[in-house]
């Protein structure tokens, strides 16, 4: 089978992040990442079925890897050689077209009793991520065992699959895994009554449509660089966007406080004596972190969602105004308003129908255009796109499988 | 009073003043100077179809100010008694004045306002007044900084006065600072300032430097806030104003005459003191003389220096170029005072103002072009932000017309500005967001005003600013751009000739890198044949379109 294979091989790695760091995309070029034939996977247990992916996305993560940018944290969490590619749209050898939710939690790696967080359904959670049957690997896309969806066929674990309805389309589809990331961090923002939503990237514009989904009275900022950002934002729902740079000025004036200064003579904004109610962080620098606790109420909260490496802050803030900083990783099950057990993905999956967040995929690839695709991904802002992903359905090798 | 000097006598140093001038463009016309901001540029106007029309020369100034003041001090005009009558021991006097927005630029020590307000506190000490205080009349203009307070009345009155708080900036949004005085039979709160509504008498002292200023404009704007001011700086009085300039035709200055009319039932009485300057605003000789010639009498010394200065400046980042404009004080000289009963003393003003200003021009043009300078009624030691630009082109520059616009309906406007997109932010801290939030959602004046000028209007940011920094109300950017609304709906296009494109675009104008490109562009408008006016200002000139 055709995979995009990713090796460890430590002078392609700094490569990488030397090629990244000039031309973010680049790495794909020359890091570890190659164009190969394997032997598609073998089913890791017993109950394990192969998967052909339609579409297969492109995330801000992948890039953070293939740039050599992700943090030292996850090393012992991934297994080299691995296959990339954790928003899957894909086909069963049966038919069934499904989506993959990718965690590897206790029940794919075999472990029972599973830990306290899989138990209570928080797969995002999982403390066994490196034990079990399995490799190393948080997701499906890092694991060695399972291969990804970067590739004409991967392993998956029947939990970790959900049946798409008729009425999505594959691009909707390859958005539920994304939107699922930007439902559970809504929810984790949930009781504010206004929200200030960091980056309109993919992650940014789906907690966008979230959130607006959840609250229609709630008051949404969003930050966004790029024209097709700002309209696709305000399309969302937000109430009202504005360029990185002016965050903290539209949030002193959306929620009626008195800026608070440094210097008397410089008119700078430091930060609010009030502010937001909570801040989704979808950018995850520290310049985006430093904004969120200038604008966040005492009181108040950042939800983390984008994903941050490494970066340095000035906690003062966070301290004295006793604002909660907190994760938003992946998904797993929520607490619906009733206080009902719900599967993120399956809130996920009418969010992008009714949202028609399908629409947000601006551009597919097939596998061996894979340096275009990421060059692509990695400038999707500046080039007017927000999700790039595969597209599978048309590769060979995937019906000679 | 002196009476061997007649104060009236001009100082006759020169040779007569020439009155202002409409120049056809042909083929020997030498390039035509435009403001630019900070900067300058020589323009070719083409030949056969342009005209340019040249301010006056500057009047001759009253050979002895400190004798026309007492003389007309002394002799009031109009159903009012002489200054030193109207003072007694136990009064309240208060002393008002035009703020650090006038005149343009700045004067030369000694102010005016310094004189007459010296003149006035002797009468007082003569009248063994002790209750005196001094406000600068700043409506919601940002506060005056000590150095501009000094500037203005001189450092005497300052120390005398300041350090035991009778001299102070006026505070619109003090709570217990202003009062409600009634309302105009047109349903016009009149809202004022408390300790002027509970003196025994208000002497203002104006410096008039258009015909738009002065009257019952002093006090009645001057010393109210916004409860007052919305209800004539508003997009539907400035569209009803066909010029400010001409009070006939301004429904600006009929409101501002009925609320004046309210001040006075209500008891306030104010003597009123206004003066005219002439327009000897880069002076007669000196460094910037070139910029008060006409291009062709220029000599060589005066291309030669008018080169070195355009080099000099080239070169220079734009905040040493802006340091060294704003220090330039001008050498004007006061043609006229009179003083007493507000509308009597304002009548003669105004004439005055038009002996300086009007220049007779014959019909309309098709496309107006005007060189923007550097500076404006609101940033005085500041920076010409994007909004001002558009204030001091479309609020002011079109507006300096009697009888008809100079451009016909549906013309072009192409002012030549650098226009940064770059904003003090200390003065103009509600700008930045009007410029972020308001003009990124529209340009609409009526839209602009329905959405969102209450909500600024009453920011408690904005009024903590305004009464304790130096920043203009947050209300302010909006009067700013309802200012220009009358051109706004009076020209087909407008464009701005050499400015930062984005902000140029935010305004909703066309943006040109030069003037034949911008004149390229006008003609998609008014055709290939147009004709052209070009204003030739500053100095402040006014035109009489027949
Ligand atoms: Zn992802
Ligand atoms: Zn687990």
């Amino acid at each position: 089978m055709k995979a995009l294979q990713f090796k460890r091989n430590l002078p392609r790695y700094a490569a990488a992040r030397i090629a990244g760091s000039f031309t973010p995309g680049r790495g794909g070029t020359v890091g570890p990442l190659r164009l190969t034939n394997l032997e598609a996977p073998e089913m890791p247990g017993p109950d394990w079925v192969q998967v052909r992916p339609r579409l297969s996305g492109i995330c801000g993560s992948d890039l953070a890897t293939i740039d050599g940018r992700s943090a030292r944290y996850f090393e012992p969490l991934v297994s080299f050689p691995f296959v990339p590619g954790h928003e899957v749209v894909g086909d069963l050898t049966d038919g069934t077209r499904v989506v993959l939710e990718p965690v590897l939690g206790c029940v794919s790696r075999n472990l029972d009793p599973t830990c306290p967080s899989c138990a209570a359904g928080h797969l995002g959670n999982c403390q066994h991520t490196t034990f079990g049957n399995l490799e190393p690997g948080i997701q499906t896309g890092s694991c060695h065992d399972t291969g990804g969806g970067w590739a004409t066929a991967f392993a998956a674990h029947p939990s970790q699959l959900h049946p798409v309805a008729d009425a999505l389309s594959d691009e909707e589809a390859v958005m539920i895994e994304p939107t699922a990331c930007g439902v559970h961090a809504a929810l984790k923002a949930q009781g504010a009554a206004t929200i200030a939503v960091l980056g309109a990237g993919t992650l940014g514009l789906v907690t966008i449509a979230a959130l607006r989904a959840q609250n229609p009275e709630l008051t949404i900022l969003a930050t966004a660089r790029y024209p097709h950002q700002r309209r696709l934002a305000a399309e969302l729902g937000a109430d009202h966007v504005v360029a990185p740079q002016e965050i903290r000025r539209a949030a002193r004036r959306h929620t009626g406080s008195r800026a608070i200064s440094r210097s008397t003579d410089d008119g700078a904004v430091d930060r609010l004596s009030g502010g937001v109610d909570a801040v989704v962080d979808c950018v995850g620098s520290s310049e985006s972190i430093t904004d969120g606790l200038a604008i966040t109420r005492p009181g108040g909260r950042i939800v983390l969602v984008g994903m941050p490496s490494q970066v340095s802050l000035e906690l003062t803030p966070l301290w004295h105004r006793e604002i909660q900083l907190i994760g938003a990783y992946t998904y797993g099950t929520e607490t619906a308003a009733d206080g009902t057990p719900v599967r993120t993905f399956d809130l996920a999956a009418d969010l992008v129908s009714t949202a028609d967040l399908g629409q947000l995929v601006s551009a597919v690839y097939p596998l061996n255009r894979y340096q275009d695709a990421l060059e692509h991904a990695a400038g999707a802002g500046r080039r007017g796109a927000v999700k790039i992903a595969f597209d599978l359905r048309s590769e060979k090798e995937r019906d000679q499988l | 009073m002196n009476s061997n000097a007649d104060p009236y006598k001009t100082s006759n140093k020169h040779l007569a003043p020439r009155p202002g001038f409409v120049l056809d463009v042909d083929r020997t016309s030498p390039p035509i100077l435009f403001h630019h901001g900070d900067q300058f540029k020589l323009e070719k106007l083409p030949a056969g179809r342009s005209r340019v029309i040249y301010p006056p020369e500057p009047l001759e100034g009253l050979a002895d100010p400190e004798g026309a003041i007492r003389h007309a001090l002394a002799n009031p005009i109009g159903d009012s008694e002489p200054l030193a009558a109207l003072l007694r021991p136990d009064m309240k006097l208060t002393i008002a004045f035009d703020d650090v927005s006038l005149p343009l630029p700045p004067m030369r020590r000694p102010d005016i306002r310094q004189r007459i307000i010296e003149a006035v506190l002797d009468l007082a000490a003569q009248a063994g007044v002790d209750d005196v205080h001094l406000i600068a009349a700043l409506a919601i203009h940002r506060r005056m900084t000590e150095d501009e307070l000094r500037h203005a009345v001189g450092d005497r009155v300052y120390d005398a006065f300041a350090p035991s708080g009778r001299l102070y900036n006026h505070d619109a949004e003090d709570p217990d600072g202003m009062v409600v005085l009634g309302e105009t039979p047109h349903g016009e709160d009149v809202q004022f300032s408390r300790r002027a509504a509970e003196s025994d008498l208000v002497v203002y002292v104006n410096i008039n430097i258009v015909s738009m200023d002065g009257g019952h404009k002093s006090t009645a704007t001057g010393l109210s806030g916004y409860t007052s001011l919305r209800h004539h700086h508003n997009v539907h009085t400035m569209r009803n104003s066909t010029s400010f300039m001409d009070q006939k035709n301004s429904a600006l200055h009929a409101s501002n005459w009925r609320m004046g009319e309210v001040i006075r039932d209500a008891g306030v009485k104010i003597f009123q003191i206004e003066t005219t300057i002439n327009n000897n605003t880069f002076g007669r000789t000196g460094p910037l003389s070139v910029l008060q010639k006409r291009e062709w009498e220029w000599n060589a010394k005066d291309r030669a220096s008018f080169i070195a200065m355009q080099k000099g400046l080239e070169v220079l980042p734009s905040k040493a170029r802006r340091k060294i404009f704003s220090s330039w004080q001008a050498p004007y000289e006061m043609t006229s005072i009179q003083a007493g009963e507000v509308e009597a003393v304002h009548e003669i003003t105004t004439a005055n103002v038009f002996k300086q200003q009007s220049v007779a021009v014959e019909g309309q043009t098709d496309i107006l072009t005007m060189g923007l300078p550097y500076i404006c009624p609101y940033n005085v030691n500041s920076i010409m932000n994007p909004i001002l630009v558009m204030c001091l082109g479309l609020g002011y520059f079109f507006n300096m017309y009697r009888g008809k616009p100079l451009v016909r309906e549906g013309g072009v406007l192409i002012m030549s500005h650098p226009t940064p997109w770059e904003f003090h932010p200390v003065h103009h801290p509600s700008y930045i967001d009007f410029f972020e939030e308001v003009l990124a959602d529209t340009t609409d004046p009526i839209e602009i005003e329905r959405k969102y000028e209450k909500k600024y209007a009453e920011d408690e940011w904005y009024i903590h600013l305004y009464r304790n920094s130096y920043a203009y109300h947050g209300v302010h950017p909006f009067y700013m751009w309802y200012w220009g609304s009358h051109a706004l709906q009076h020209l087909g296009r407008v464009i701005v000739v050499g400015g930062d494109p984005a902000a140029v675009q935010r305004m909703g104008f066309q943006s040109a890198s030069t003037l034949q490109d911008a004149l390229e562009m006008a003609s998609d408008v008014v055709g290939p044949q147009a004709t052209i006016t070009h204003v030739k200002n500053p100095p402040i000139f006014m035109s009489d379109v027949t």
